[in-house]
């Protein structure tokens, strides 16, 4: 990341040109995209939004709807700053990406539908014992995720320590391959499907206007973290793992197993996509092979853009990329007269990835990371 | 499992060493070990019965004399399947596995014997055990349904393949209790013999290594095997045919009739796999020439290969040359004797291998992970196609040329003057992607670009930009590549595909291997081993890695431009994500930054299993082929990050600490109990 | 440097040889059917050559020697339709007469594929002998639903001269890719679940962009379709704007674009046509933006999960509380309608009222063919195509037998031409699908849309069973 740091005065190439110019775009977008946004809440017929809608009105988002996307943003970011703080622990632990998170989100979610489909076979899944039920439900997928993911360690990442950087890195996209076509191969291509949740998760609180599932799972992701940083702050082994992040060799004079500490990070990193995983059953009803995979690379890019390494930045990032991958269709590309803006979801997040990247290459809350690893 | 030569060469004791270090060991059983690989391979045998590949790969018989009892698909069928053949084959290799153990420099070896066929055996009765209990549960779980009278399953669901067909298929048709002991037994002997392997002498050993793989490969490659050897005999009944140049492969070419009819069919069955009397003659073949290798000419042929590599490169020009036109002949000559599935074969083998080389210069030679390299494959196929078909969007403006005629024909030279501005795109594609990824950490690098390949993709997808790119409905009518007097180049006639593959490919080894050689594939490679020390040497390593993003992308849209010309209609779907990864799998297993090893990974890879979307030789395996991708991915990456066919320069790299650091600190980094795992240097 | 030219010239050289080969290939390919002719008494020789022959150069020099064979064959030769200008296959005594299934068999969307398979593996063992030359269908390729997948397949299917016709593809975007291929080796090919206008016809006498000679299909147009929902949207709830919402695949992208362009043809507002991701779960954003239009109807013709969602939480979305849901056939399976928020939704799709629809070659009804098909897979065939491609094999193996005669040898010759002549010729064929007739642009389908309204997750039949709209184009 030396592009951060230009030493003042230093020659600028083109390549530099070109980055200034990047942001400058990507930013300026933004800014336009923003402006005619507010001005067709305004005045839907103003003359910019006739220019980029074919000469007629823009339509106007009522304040429901743009709650509503609030609203989706969130949970949807709960869920991928959940998921990110197991690919920000082993970041700053062992400094590789393990693209094969995303797969251990994946195996929860599926667990949870193994699960709640045996649990609705029994009757107790929409019954008045749905509670203790899905905190069983819960607690099985985390030990299963928690599970995949040390295996994990122990098969494919253990041997490698010491490797060039790379080298880990495509293993994990060997294992994330391998578990998404496993599961294929074990349980069919098709989508799965979670059983009807009980009536009350799926009612929208009035007033607020939330649906009391998207509630839960902000309220569980929040619990989750809460526990998670009291574990890494304040337990010895938290300590552990942050010395172990800090230097490994120097935390191994200490006196602390470094190998142990490490299967701890991916044990509690698995823990949270095993949690996130239930929550995203929960909330769309249904899970497929591939479920894993783009939300893990968004997570990922949350805990980018959060900061790699700092826990805190990783749900804040996971809860801003998940509301401006909801709100930018229609706040930023919709306005500029971009048909079908939905389509281009995706392309929002890793947009966003670049433009953070490149203006602040630290995250918006700052790395934590060894010295070694920023290198 | 195997050592490598350039392990060998390094770890081997010297035969003066082996001598001194007389009075080996003797080993008795390490059962905890035996324990251990026991259930991996009980674990890999139950995994591999309820991923369905034994039933689903049943319909392929390799051996037509063997008769295991029964065959769920193929009932009146006698022969090992594939579908056996996939269990079976674990036993024997975790059998030799078991007995592989790790020695260090100034260790004695152990010596074999009896205790290694015992743990041998070990190992595949527990894993048999594991099938047992597998088949048992499903017993268990059987029962008659009430109303159709047919057997179900309650564990079923979720399971897809916890059925009937795997019943039958592991119990023999003969219930549980069959299993029971069949099982260890079967697997327990086989896995007896991957250790006996070690016991004997290394000639022998590697006469019946060679005589089995051969029979297995020749039965498994039947189709093509056949495919050319009929070709041949048809080329010696008629030399007529090979003036036919650019026309069609199966014109004029009957099915029958071929000198060496009698030959196939004295190894192959009708209904497919090896006669008994085939198998036979395959297999004495192939240990005679083994023996004949090892003994005959003893290690003059491998003296001589090291002789020509240890040679200056100035002087390896003439057999170089040599080497290559005997190789551009052969591939030239090739498509003659083949016929159309199989020239097909080599069309989209060809595309891989030109991505694959492209990727090779960025990810072996520049150490760049790039994960969004299909976009430049993208980038190739739709400049292609929206300045090649009448077919593309309708809002482009007029001056942007057609090369089409207006009664929708293509223009002579058309594709070329396409491709000049196929590859002006993807250089300019290449430097806009680079210039914000290249001073990226190297992980955030492979991310951003996968967001990068992504983008394009989804770009071309957009409704946003349909009236350019087709959206959904993609490109259609893609005219075929017209060379005037050459030929026309299309995908009704794959072998004009494989020929035009064949120079593109031809190029990209050239350019490769010169870059490789070169001030700037120098460059690369120092970027790759310590950036920081690379530019500190001077290097502008912004320049040189926009270089190699500009190198790659070329490479990448010549392909694209293939592709396009080849299928004809273009949609955003070819250019998944998946499409990048499978790239990079090839070039990973066959060797990163070595283009030998480049062109060994497409061929092995792409040919045999198949591309993201074409079928390989094993068409049976489509299923499977991403998993097995997967598998592989990891397994080189344990094993062998250096590839099929290494690199020496970046094996050394890879290894660097098995040469740095002393046997003892190292068997402390290993962990001990999974030395097998990390060190390969077991004695061959 | 030295080396560079050296490699250089190399290739130059080469590329001279493929030139000079190349310029000669007409005089090569002359010479060769020439020396064919004159050994034209040697019958059987010519006979090879014969069906191997596609050059046009070949042609002449072919039906030359097919008046040849009419003088030997005599009668039996005038009974069977075509002119040989595309070769015949010859299917010797005691072997079989070859045609494939070319279907997406693998991956998700195998559901759509193995029912086609099955369907055209059932037909081939109703229809029985063709002149007393048994019929196989082989082993079922797989389109991967793909361009390249479906080429790759077409090769193969082209690599064999015994193959007279194929059933397939499932996508209308591998057909694209394997309908040139099947069309210049003289094959035909029948699609039962393509369509795509771009291979037929616009339905106003214009051929598609993709339509290729051969090309058949027993599904309907999507044109069809999208005017069906759009009438019905229109005319019978009496709604005056809708939206629409595709998944990125072609076959959901033609078909809400074809709504859309029916919709606004007869009046109505399209406020929007969007598209999601395949593998998008949050629909909301994607649904508010739907919703800013306030439309009182939305058309999302996609497949699950992605349908699962956008049905799930459109309830959810403020503007779309009292806006009708509509689906089309890529929901209308078991999976789809057993979930509950699917309750409500208007399906259309291909009328799959076969009843007791009974096909005229195999006289097989469609209860006895689902009875069968339960009773070989152990369930309902999970998409609605089967009937379609079982129709799709009856008609090609009718043309077979309208287009073969058994020689002196007692060896089967089918002409390719024939086929050809016999499928453009199809009118007031009886199948499961209903009455079958082929227009120019190898359009054979019933063309007739059903609507359904679902009303029990619960009870699936029955809500298949209640159309509320029929379409049936003249």
């Amino acid at each position: 990341m030396t592009a951060a740091v230009k030493v003042k005065g230093a020659r600028r190439t083109g390549v530099d040109w070109f980055l200034l110019f990047l942001r400058v775009l990507l930013i300026g977008l933004i800014a336009i995209g923003l402006l005619a946004f507010i001005a067709q809440q305004i005045d839907p017929n103003n003359w910019f939004a006739r220019l980029t809608h074919d000469g007629e009105a823009a339509s106007r988002l009522s304040w429901p709807q743009f709650r509503g996307l609030i609203v989706t943003g969130l949970s949807q970011g709960a869920m991928y700053g959940l998921i990110a703080l197991g690919y920000s622990m082993v970041y700053g632990v062992l400094g590789f990406i393990n693209f094969a998170h995303g797969e251990v989100f994946m195996v929860g979610a599926f667990t949870g539908f193994i699960m709640s489909n045996k649990f609705d076979e029994a009757g107790w899944w929409d019954g008045p014992i749905f509670i203790p039920v899905i905190l069983i439900t819960i607690l099985v997928s985390t030990l299963v995720a928690t599970a995949t993911a040390v295996i994990m360690e122990r098969v494919a990442y253990r041997p490698l320590r010491g490797s060039p950087r790379l080298i880990p890195l495509i293993t994990s996209i060997g294992v994330s391959f391998f578990i998404q076509n496993a599961v294929i191969l074990l349980f069919g291509p098709g989508a799965k499907g979670y059983p009807p949740n009980p009536d009350w998760l799926e009612e929208t609180i009035p007033v607020v206007g939330i649906e009391v599932k998207k509630l839960l799972v902000i309220v569980v992701a929040a619990i989750s973290m809460a526990g998670l940083w009291y574990f890494v702050e304040r337990t010895k082994t938290g300590k552990a793992m942050r010395a172990v992040a800090e230097d490994k060799e120097i935390a191994s004079l200490m006196g602390i197993d470094v190998n142990k500490t490490i299967v701890t990070t991916f044990a509690v990193g698995g823990a949270m996509a095993g949690i996130a995983g239930i929550l995203w059953g929960i909330l769309f009803k249904s899970v497929i092979a591939t479920t894993g995979f783009l939300p893990g690379i968004k997570a990922f890019t949350a805990a980018v853009v959060g900061g790699v390494g700092n826990l805190g930045g990783a749900m804040a990032g996971g809860v801003s990329l998940g509301s401006a991958e909801a709100l930018a269709p229609l706040m930023l590309l919709e306005p500029l007269g971009v048909e079908g803006p939905s389509q281009l979801r995706d392309a929002v997040v890793f947009t966003l990835l670049i433009l953070v990247l490149l203006v602040k290459p630290t995250g918006l809350f700052g790395e934590r990371l060894s010295s070694e690893d920023r290198a | 499992m195997s050592t490598t030569t350039t392990d060998n060469d390094v770890f081997e004791p010297s035969p003066a060493e082996s001598a001194m270090a007389a009075a080996p060991v003797q080993s008795s059983v390490d059962w905890n070990k035996v324990a251990r690989f026991g259930g991996i391979l009980a674990l890999a045998l139950v995994f591999i019965s309820l991923s369905g590949m034994p039933v689903g790969l049943d319909k392929r018989t390799i051996l037509y004399w063997i008769n295991p009892g029964v065959y769920v698909n193929n009932p009146d069928g006698v022969g090992l399947t594939l579908g056996y053949l996939s269990l079976l084959i674990w036993p024997i290799l975790l059998g030799w596995a078991v007995g592989n153990e790790v020695v260090l420099e100034g260790m004695q070896a152990t010596k074999r014997g009896f205790s290694d066929l015992l743990a041998g055996f070990g190992v595949g009765a527990l894993g048999g055990l594991g099938v047992f209990a597998l088949t048992f549960l499903m017993g268990l779980d059987r029962e008659m349904d009430p109303d159709s009278g047919a057997l179900v399953y309650g564990v079923r669901d979720p399971l897809v393949n916890w059925n009937e067909n795997l019943y039958v298929l592991l119990t023999f048709n003969r219930g549980w209790g069959f299993a029971l002991w069949v099982w260890p037994l079967l697997a327990g002997v086989l896995a007896l013999i991957g250790a006996g392997l070690r016991l004997l002498p290394d000639g022998i050993r590697k006469a019946v290594l060679a005589a089995v793989t051969a029979i297995v490969s020749v039965s498994i490659f039947q189709f093509l095997i056949d495919d050319v050897i009929e070709g041949v005999g048809e080329t010696i009944n008629d030399p007529g045919r090979l003036s036919n140049f650019f026309g069609d492969p199966d014109d004029g070419r009957p099915r029958v009739d071929s000198v060496f009819d009698g030959l196939i069919e004295f190894v192959y069955a009708q209904t497919g796999g090896l006669r008994l009397q085939g198998m036979i003659l395959i297999g004495v073949v192939a240990a005679a020439l083994s023996l004949a290798g090892s003994y005959v000419t003893r290690g003059r042929f491998k003296a001589s290969r090291k002789a020509y590599f240890d040679k200056p490169l100035a002087q390896r020009t003439m057999s170089t040359s040599v080497l290559m036109f005997v190789t551009a002949l052969a591939l030239i000559i090739l498509p003659f004797f083949t016929g159309k599935i199989a020239n097909e074969l080599f069309a989209n083998v060809g595309i891989f291998l030109l991505l694959a080389l492209g990727l090779n210069i960025v990810v072996g030679l520049a150490g760049i992970l790039d994960l969004g390299y299909v976009a430049f494959f993208a980038v190739g196929g739709y400049t292609t196609a929206v300045l090649t078909s009448a077919g593309r969007g309708d809002e482009w403006p007029s001056w942007v040329p057609l090369f089409v005629t207006d009664d929708g024909e293509a223009v002579v030279g058309g594709w070329l003057i396409a491709l000049v501005f196929v590859v002006i795109f993807a250089a300019i594609t290449g430097l806009l992607i680079g210039a914000p990824v290249i001073r990226m950490r190297g992980d955030y690098l492979a991310i951003v670009t996968l967001g990068f390949g992504e983008i394009i993709r989804l770009l071309f997808l957009s409704d946003w930009l349909s009236g350019y790119f087709g959206g959904a409905q993609g490109i259609t009518n893609i005219e075929s590549a017209d060379f005037g007097p050459l030929g026309t180049v299309s995908g009704i006639n794959p072998r004009s595909v494989f020929y035009l593959v064949l120079f593109f490919s031809a190029i990209a080894i050239y350019v490769s291997w010169r870059l490789e050689r070169s001030r700037l594939g120098r460059a690369w490679m120092a970027i790759r081993e310590d950036e920081s020390v690379a530019e500190a040497m001077g290097i502008n390593t912004v320049n040189m890695k926009l270089m190699a993003f500009v190198v790659g992308a070329v490479l990448a849209s010549f392909s694209g431009a293939i592709f396009s010309a080849k299928v004809g209609s273009i949609f955003p779907t070819s250019f998944l994500i998946l499409v990048s990864i499978i790239i990079l799998v090839v070039v990973i297993v066959g060797g990163m930054g070595n283009i030998m090893g480049v062109i060994v990974g497409s061929l092995v890879l792409i040919g045999v299993l198949g591309g993201p979307k074409q079928p390989g030789l094993l068409q049976e395996f489509s299923e499977y082929k991403l998993l097995i991708y997967g598998a592989l991915l990891i397994w080189m990456m344990l094993k062998r990050p250096e590839g099929l066919v290494p690199n020496a320069r970046r094996s050394r790299e890879l290894h660097q600490d098995e040469f740095l650091q002393d046997a003892w600190l190292k068997g402390e980094v290993d962990t001990g109990d999974d030395g097998d795992v990390a060190v390969e240097v077991a004695p061959a | 440097m030295k080396k560079f030219l050296t490699i250089l010239a190399m290739f130059a050289s080469l590329a001279l040889i493929a030139a000079a080969c190349g310029s000669t290939l007409d005089e090569a390919a002359e010479t060769a059917t020439d020396a064919a002719g004159d050994a034209a008494d040697a019958v059987d020789e010519a006979m090879e050559d014969d069906e191997a022959m596609e050059d046009d150069e070949a042609m002449e020099d072919d039906e030359a020697m097919e008046d040849d064979e009419a003088m030997e064959d005599g009668d039996a030769m005038a009974e069977h339709l075509g002119d040989g200008s595309l070769g015949t296959v010859i299917v010797e005594d005691g072997a079989e007469v070859q045609i494939r299934s070319l279907n997406a068999i693998s991956g998700d969307v195998a559901f759509l594929g193995l029912p086609n398979q099955r369907g055209v593996e059932q037909a081939v063992v109703d229809y029985g002998d063709i002149k007393g030359f048994s019929v196989t269908s082989g082993e079922g390729l797989d389109d991967l639903c793909s361009a390249d997948g479906g080429q790759a397949a077409a090769q193969q299917i082209v690599a064999d001269e015994q193959i007279v016709g194929i059933i397939g593809t499932s996508c209308s975007g591998a057909a694209t890719a394997a309908a040139p291929l099947i069309s210049d080796a003289g094959m035909v090919m029948i699609s039962g679940s393509n369509t795509s206008p771009a291979l037929t016809s616009d339905q106003q006498g214009n051929a598609g962009p993709d339509w290729r000679v051969g090309y058949y299909r027993t599904a309907h147009n999507d044109l069809f379709q999208g005017a069906a929902m759009a009438e019905f949207v229109f005319n019978e709830l009496g709604l005056t704007s809708a939206a629409a919402i595709h998944d990125g695949d072609p076959y959901t992208n033609g078909l809400a674009d074809a709504f859309a362009n029916a919709f606004s043809e007869l009046g109505g507002e399209v406020t929007s046509v969007t598209g999601v991701a395949k593998e998008d779960t949050d629909m909301v954003p994607v649904l508010t933006e739907v919703a800013a239009g306030s439309p009182q109807a939305l058309f999302f013709p996609i497949f699950q999960p992605a349908g699962d969602f956008v049905a799930d939480q459109a309830g959810g979305v403020a503007g779309l509380e009292d806006t009708v849901l509509l689906a089309a056939d890529g929901l209308l399976n078991d999976g789809f309608m057993g979930l509950e928020q699917s309750v409500g939704i208007h399906f259309s799709g291909p009328d799959t009222r076969f009843g007791t629809n009974t096909n005229q070659s195999t006289g097989v009804s469609a209860e006895d063919f689902l009875a069968t098909y339960e009773a070989n897979n152990g369930s309902a065939p999970e998409a609605p195509f089967w009937g379609h491609s079982y129709d799709a094999t009856a008609l090609l193996l009718d043309a077979i037998d309208a287009a073969s005669w058994v020689d002196g040898d007692g060896n089967l010759n089918i002409d390719r031409q024939g086929v050809r002549d016999h499928l453009n010729s199809v009118r007031g064929y009886e199948g499961l699908i209903g009455t079958i007739n082929c227009d120019d642009f190898g359009d054979c389908g019933s063309q007739k849309i059903t609507i359904i309204e679902h009303l029990d997750a619960a009870d699936i039949p029955a809500s298949q069973a209640n159309v509320v709209f029929e379409y049936a184009p003249q």
